[in-house]
């Protein structure tokens, strides 16, 4: 699935607006707050939905090879963490909704998770 | 852990190896807008050497996880890091509580974390096990009140 369309049918805010994710492409989601969690469970290029906003998060898509980041429930990283995702070439977004709700929005459109 | 007792292989002298990289990494303990800063250059210095993406996963997620023990537990540790043209070999040793009980420590879902540490996303009873699930070759050697050594080992051709 397009991040583009993502981004649209969870309401995101791209976070990372310097980069073109028109063109970006995830078919597998890992969601947790745990970030040992996501390492468990890793599979590159997945797409992370997390309501951790610290840099810990970052770090951690980047160990995991994660393409994209989606914050839950309003939660926005502060600039340092947007920074570094940038740096890594990590996209990030934000969305209003929760974990269940972005999740099954994800499933109900034949996304599939990791773990 | 692929294989939880050394073997011939992992019990070679280290010095038969040629080594292409090492480098020792201080971690504070407490410090966690910087935890992940080794591990990163970790990640960096094996993709430099064309290391394969899997390989590089398995050996981050290993430094990563041990990297945030040290933040979380410790006063101060270090992360030796070798590469040799047959392994990827991390030490990392640290002044702090120690592990009364490695067996349990190592159980999924066993924690002692606080709450604080839940909140950065860490803590919840996988930095272990992870640790354990990547490595080919695994010691933990803990001395209550002390610190803790855990000695990682991957191998690079595992056909060799």
């Amino acid at each position: 699935m397009k991040l583009n369309e993502i981004k649209d049918i969870l309401k995101c805010d791209v976070l990372t607006e310097n980069q073109d994710i028109s063109h970006v492409e995830v078919d597998t989601v890992m969601a947790s707050d745990g970030m040992s969690e996501i390492l468990a469970f890793h599979h590159p290029g997945a797409l992370m939905i997390t309501g951790l906003t610290n840099i810990q998060s970052v770090r951690t898509a980047d160990v995991a090879d994660v393409k994209a980041i989606i914050y839950i429930r309003g939660k926005l990283p502060n600039e340092k963490t947007v920074a570094l995702a940038l740096q890594k070439g990590i996209h990030v977004m934000a969305t209003k909704l929760g974990m269940f709700d972005t999740c099954g929005i994800l499933r109900e459109h034949g996304m599939k998770g990791a773990m | 852990m692929r294989h939880p007792e050394g073997t011939r292989h992992e019990r070679r002298n280290v010095a038969m190896a040629e080594e292409l990289f090492r480098k020792v990494f201080t971690v504070y303990g407490g410090n966690f807008d910087r935890a992940g800063e080794s591990s990163t250059e970790i990640k960096d210095r094996l993709k430099d050497l064309n290391i394969d993406a899997n390989l590089v996963r398995r050996a981050v997620v290993i430094a990563f996880e041990a990297e945030m023990n040290v933040v979380m537990y410790a006063n101060i540790g270090t992360i030796n890091f070798i590469i040799t043209d047959e392994e990827i070999c991390l030490e990392i040793s640290d002044e702090g509580p120690g592990i009364p009980d490695i067996e349990q420590a190592m159980q999924e879902g066993f924690s002692t974390a606080s709450d604080e540490m839940r909140e950065i996303g860490f803590g919840f009873g996988m930095g272990l096990p992870n640790i354990k699930k990547n490595s080919d070759f695994l010691k933990i050697e803990s001395d209550v009140g002390k610190g803790t050594r855990v000695l990682s080992r991957i191998r690079i051709n595992p056909d060799d």
